[in-house]
């Protein structure tokens, strides 16, 4: 029999029993919207870390004192404290170093009139901007000689000029009071939103590190250095800066680092490796109820055998070959299951979007996921339609024609 | 001399079920020629039922051979005998097995769609399905379904169905056990006419005697062997009794009636 007639005969076949066949592909649509919409909010997760990242700056190597890796408070406390601004200097020297900026964390109350808040405040150098790509939106950053001096100097990020003074107002000149200390502002960071560890990169005070060391902190150590390398081929030069810091810190071949050299694609790794694997499961889950959608279809099409056995046998005794039979059943479960795959791939679709629209999570369909969905959908029709196929080809057909 | 249609010697049939061996054919020897209307009967176990299902290509003869228009059946394959059953032989069951929500013309040319061979065009297999219910005088009912139409008419839309593909027999299983006196003289009468109009040549199984006299020749079986054969000298006449009949009851328009699901009304699911 051809196969355009098998498929005429499938289909009536399903139609005969529309809510069973519908009730039937539920199981397919619900299993492949979930693969699909689990997939793309994973996708749409890992687009995001990227975006943040990529908003963090670009060719960036990070610099830590201490090597937390190792763990245990022998290696932190001591160690901590090895970072020194000459470090920093000396980097400048390697080629494919393009920026430098020595660090200091530190955290205040900052009180501007009658308003406070309490923040992070950053000493960095002047280069800061250019390392981050992060231009000010009002005034100016703080210049070498600001450096040299560990003048108090203070440029705000965007949340803190909002709170102190007020949405749109330029506070350059103006004197707040860090730890009590006056400090002047001399402008105002562009808005930057959320960075790589989902902090608020707008909710910060950047200042010169040296005045940090000298004037909040009394240290003559630095926490941190920020490097921008020329290129994005950043590995060789994060493995320059260890090898100049292991010299600098005049450490022996067997001991270990007594900082951390990560590069940016390293930190981002990290994310997206998480957010994968998260995503995977995610889609795994998602995939047992596929499983069970096609364990559904093939349990229906069981049914229907033992229902129409009487029918097998008239068709087989009025000539009918097995596989004629086989084909037909076969049919039918691909049919179920493609239909199923098609509407589960509008669900995906639909949820994808919905979900972006009223909760504003991100999601990102790969561009092959209507291919795939389409192959699974196929693939479980034929997987799980085959057994009850099978059996209804190999009816006996005088057998079949008695049953009640 | 023409060949027999059918031609069967020495036809053994063994069966195992479970630890019991049955042997319901213990030599069965029969010549068919065309244009004969054999009647089957037997008790229960008389191994009938097996004859039939070997000779409508069901099933395989444990030894003996059985020739169908000349060629030795008895050893061809599963779909060897599929495509047999397909072009030479025609089934009408006791329970009609129409396919249920299929229009009597779709049901009618159900055979042809397994035609392997030959590639109808489905307006050729209208008109031959048109054909073969105007033989059995349903042409006004092709478009009805199983559940609006009479047993009798269902009967009759199944002996088309059977004729359709121009077989060498038809073989009918107990054709008239569902069905009332006057539907089963109507049936007889359209297998008496297709046989004497048409030359059809009908094995027919029966265990009613006087069923059996619709036919010419009588076969009789006993524990597996044929224990008389011959021929039926008086030959009923279907066309005369049934208007020799008195008319039937007029029905009752407004007559209180149960509605009986479709399920019920035999046809096939």
């Amino acid at each position: 029999m051809s196969v355009l007639m098998t498929l005429r005969i499938a289909l009536k076949a399903l139609n005969r029993n529309k809510m069973r066949t519908i009730l039937t592909m539920l199981g397919m649509i619900i299993g492949v919207g979930a693969v699909i919409t689990m997939v793309a909010l994973g996708r749409g997760a890992q687009a995001t870390i990227e975006e943040q990242v990529k908003s963090a700056g670009t060719n960036l190597i990070n610099i830590n004192a201490g090597n937390f890796m190792l763990g245990g408070v022998r290696q932190g406390a001591g160690m901590a404290t090895s970072l020194m601004p000459e470090d920093a200097e000396a980097l400048r020297e390697l080629p494919g170093v393009q920026y430098v900026s020595a660090g200091v964390n530190s955290r205040g109350q900052v009180i501007a009139g009658n308003q406070n808040w309490s923040t992070q405040v950053q000493g960095v150098d002047v280069e800061l901007p250019l390392i981050r790509s992060w231009p000010t939106k009002y005034g100016t950053f703080f210049t070498p000689q600001d450096v040299a001096s560990a003048a108090k100097v203070a440029v705000l990020g965007t949340v803190v000029a909002e709170t102190l003074f007020g949405p749109d107002v330029d506070p350059s000149g103006q004197i707040i009071r860090i730890r009590n200390q006056p400090f002047k502002v001399i402008g105002v960071m562009a808005s930057k939103g959320q960075g790589t560890f989902g902090q608020d990169q707008d909710d910060t005070i950047f200042v010169p590190f040296t005045t940090v060391q000298k004037k909040l902190q009394g240290i003559q150590h630095i926490n941190n250095i920020t490097v921008s390398a020329v290129s994005p081929d950043t590995a060789p030069v994060a493995e320059a800066i260890g090898s100049l810091l292991r010299i600098r810190h005049k450490l022996t071949p067997g001991e270990p680092d007594d900082f951390m050299v990560r590069t940016q694609e390293e930190i981002a790794s990290v994310r997206t490796e998480t957010t994968r694997t998260m995503t995977t499961l995610l889609a795994a889950i998602a995939g047992v109820s596929l499983l069970v959608g096609g364990i559904g279809i093939m349990n229906i099409m069981l049914v229907s055998v033992t229902e129409r056995t009487r029918e097998i046998g008239l068709r087989l005794a009025i000539g009918a070959r097995g596989k004629d039979v086989l084909l037909q059943f076969l049919v039918e479960a691909i049919v179920i299951s493609l239909f199923g795959g098609l509407l589960g791939i509008a669900l995906g679709f639909g949820l994808s979007a919905a979900l972006e629209r009223f909760l504003q999570w991100p999601t990102s369909i790969p561009p092959n996921a209507i291919a795939m969905a389409f192959g699974f959908a196929a693939a479980t029709g034929v997987f799980f339609g085959f057994y009850p196929a099978r059996k209804a080809a190999g009816l006996d057909p005088i057998e079949a024609l008695r049953y009640e | 001399m023409s060949t027999p249609v059918i031609s069967v010697r020495d036809l053994v049939k063994t069966y195992v079920v479970g630890e019991v061996t049955v042997r319901a054919l213990r030599g069965a020897n029969l010549d068919v020629e065309p244009g004969e209307f054999i009647a089957v009967t037997g008790p229960s176990g008389s191994g009938k039922s097996t004859l039939m299902h070997i000779l409508g290509c069901l099933d395989r003869p444990t030894s003996g051979q059985f020739f169908l228009d000349g060629k030795d059946v008895s050893r061809m394959s599963k779909d060897e005998l599929a495509a047999v059953r397909n072009r030479k032989i025609g089934f009408v069951f006791q329970g009609f097995n129409l396919l249920s929500r299929t229009t009597a013309l779709d049901n009618v040319e159900l055979p042809l769609l397994y035609n392997g061979g030959a590639r109808m065009k489905s307006a050729e297999r209208h008109r031959r399905a048109m054909e073969a219910l105007s033989a059995v005088g349903l042409a006004d009912r092709y478009h009805h379904y199983p559940n609006q139409l009479s047993g009798g008419q269902q009967q009759r839309v199944a002996i088309a169905r059977a004729l359709i593909s121009q077989p060498s027999i038809i073989l009918a299983d107990e054709p008239t056990g569902n069905l009332d006196t006057r539907t089963s003289i109507e049936v007889m009468g359209i297998f008496q006419r297709l046989n004497i109009e048409r030359g059809i040549t009908i094995v027919l199984i029966t265990h009613e005697m006087d069923i059996a006299e619709y036919g010419t020749r009588l076969v009789r079986f006993r524990d597996g062997r044929i224990q008389l054969d011959q021929e039926i000298t008086k030959r009923r006449d279907a066309a005369q009794e049934l208007a020799a009949l008195p008319p039937p009851e007029p029905e009752e328009p407004n007559a209180p009636a149960d509605r009986v699901p479709a399920e019920h009304l035999g046809g096939v699911s």
